[in-house]
């Protein structure tokens, strides 16, 4: 009997510890009484009652729009060609207009809107590249040229160039030692 | 009164001779103007500079124009005032130091993040009532524009927002406290008292996500609201309204949640200025209204009006804060909280 008595409680406490898993209640938060388990269970219980934003219709915006960009980035590339120039120099114009048009809307105060909208279709292109750098410069315009603009003008793109260069830095040297070695 | 004067329970204190407040001014910005509480507001201006050259001189001047306000409300000038108690989100304070620099009055400036106005309000009572001062001026302000600057990013950049993330208000609340010894000009309308404060501590359950700060501060909330309930003896019903600062929907949901598990049902007569502020589906604020500015200009425009009216007559005013900064946060801490109860009461309209 009393072998069945205990078998009977683990069962339910292996029901119980499962409902916890499914969802945390505030009960379980509040009469925590040791502070590190308190915070976990009290994030969990956050993360399961915030509500997100569907990722994939996020993804579908972000994929549409961002694609949108590369036509119009061919379609200015493909115009450039078309008035004479070489394909190299027409990449390079293409380049320098695509990000004009960013700076341009994000001086208008449009870019932010788009970037709500679309997420990382606008930041993933170089014009998301030129609305971190144009934004930068206008918010701290008032600081003067020099610790406003000058000191913080890549407070967003800085960790983007200083990681993008050495990345390819790291990748050039993999592939000297490739090379020095005969795999390539 | 007890042996223990003006002390009661843990954390509370209880005012022998509770301050009036005498005057209010609420300024907004364009987007509070378009919310919900819109048409209770002395002030709304569509320039979101103020007419200034930057976004912190945009918050002076602001701060400036919401103290003039009120004293002038109030029926004093400047120099009747013998303490300002002022705070506001930037840096050291600049907004509060460079905007009411020239009304020449004694200050302390504090800081409680988005509860600035509750602490504010604590302090500016306990100096009436200690009798340190007949007049005294409580003000904070927050601006969108300086905000953003102070602890996200550039306005210009594009970035999205979670569901949970609130907007900053652009406003600026400034209350006129009295002791009744003052020589005010008393008008025939009732007037609301400061009758007991209770203050809350850092309330810290281990969240990281500056954006979800709702639920950085719901703890905090929680605590005051508790504490002055058994500090003062009393229940949820003992107040027509439990008003918190900027919890928004999600915070404000929790801490329904929370005071549920203690053994307090909340949720009839509680209301969060952050949650109302805006219209949220219209206006894009996803979980509402956050900042010093949000439950300040609440309270001056919208809460003070209902009280004396009538229609409330007792009103804890819980403004909540998240104490982070941009330093703390890219160190990896969490996000804690704090909260200021402040114990409001009408007063029956009397006419002379």
């Amino acid at each position: 009997m009393q072998d069945r008595g205990k078998c009977g409680t683990a069962k339910d406490t292996g029901q119980e510890e499962e409902m916890e898993k499914d969802k945390m209640d505030i009960g379980q938060v509040i009469s925590e009484t040791d502070s590190v388990k308190r915070d976990e269970k009290y994030n969990q219980y956050v993360k399961e009652n915030t509500p997100k934003k569907s990722w994939l219709w996020n993804l579908c915006k972000a994929f549409i729009v961002g694609g949108l960009i590369c036509v119009l980035g061919q379609a200015i590339h493909t115009w450039y060609m078309s008035l004479g120039f070489d394909k190299e120099t027409a990449a390079l114009y293409n380049t320098v207009t695509l990000i004009l048009i960013s700076v341009l809307l994000t001086g208008f105060n449009l870019y932010p809107k788009l970037a709500e909208f679309c997420g990382a279709g606008t930041l993933v292109p170089i014009t998301g590249f030129a609305n971190s750098i144009a934004s930068a410069a206008i918010e701290f315009k008032k600081e003067g040229q020099v610790f406003g603009v000058g000191s913080q003008i890549f407070t967003i793109a800085g960790p983007v160039i200083l990681y993008g260069l050495f990345s390819s830095w790291l990748l050039g040297l993999i592939y000297w030692l490739c090379r020095i070695s005969g795999i390539l | 009164m007890t042996e223990r004067g003006k002390q009661i329970g843990m954390r509370s204190a209880v005012f022998e001779d509770p301050p009036y407040i005498i005057g209010n001014s609420s300024v907004a910005g364009e987007k509070e103007g378009n919310g919900a509480f819109g048409r209770y507001y002395d002030m709304i201006e569509t320039d979101p500079m103020f007419g200034a050259k930057s976004w912190e001189e945009a918050e002076s001047r602001m701060q400036h124009i919401s103290a003039d306000i009120a004293i002038k409300k109030a029926g004093l000038e400047p120099q009747d005032i013998r303490y300002l108690i002022a705070g506001d989100l930037l840096g050291q304070l600049i907004a509060t130091s460079f905007g009411i620099m020239n009304l020449n009055i004694p200050m302390f400036g504090v800081y409680g993040a988005c509860s600035t106005m509750g602490e504010s309000m604590a302090i500016a009572s306990m100096l009436v009532d200690g009798g340190y001062s007949d007049y005294i001026i409580a003000l904070t302000s927050s601006h969108f524009a300086s905000a953003e600057k102070e602890f996200r990013f550039p306005l210009a950049y594009g970035n999205q927002h979670p569901l949970s993330s609130s907007w900053t208000v652009t406003g600026s609340g400034a209350v006129v406290l009295a002791s009744s010894k003052g020589k005010w000009v008393r008008k025939e309308t009732s007037y609301v008292r400061i009758v007991g404060i209770t203050t809350g501590t850092i309330t810290d359950y281990g969240i990281k996500d500056s954006m979800n700060m709702g639920a950085c501060m719901a703890p905090a909330a929680c605590g005051a609201i508790l504490s002055n309930f058994k500090d003062f003896g009393i229940g949820p019903d003992y107040y027509d309204k439990i008003i918190t600062g900027d919890l928004g929907i999600i915070g404000q949901q929790i801490l329904a949640d929370m005071m549920k598990g203690f053994g307090y049902d909340i949720s009839g007569r509680q209301m969060d200025c952050g949650t109302e502020i805006y219209h949220n589906d219209i206006q894009e604020t996803n979980a509402g209204g956050s900042g010093c500015g949000c439950c300040a200009i609440t309270l001056c425009g919208y809460i003070l009006n209902k009280m004396r009216k009538g229609t409330w007559k007792r009103v804890l005013f819980v403004p909540t804060g998240a104490l982070l900064s941009k330093v703390s946060f890219h160190q990896g801490n969490s996000v804690p909280g704090i909260a200021h109860a402040v114990m409001m009461q009408a007063e029956e309209s009397v006419s002379y």
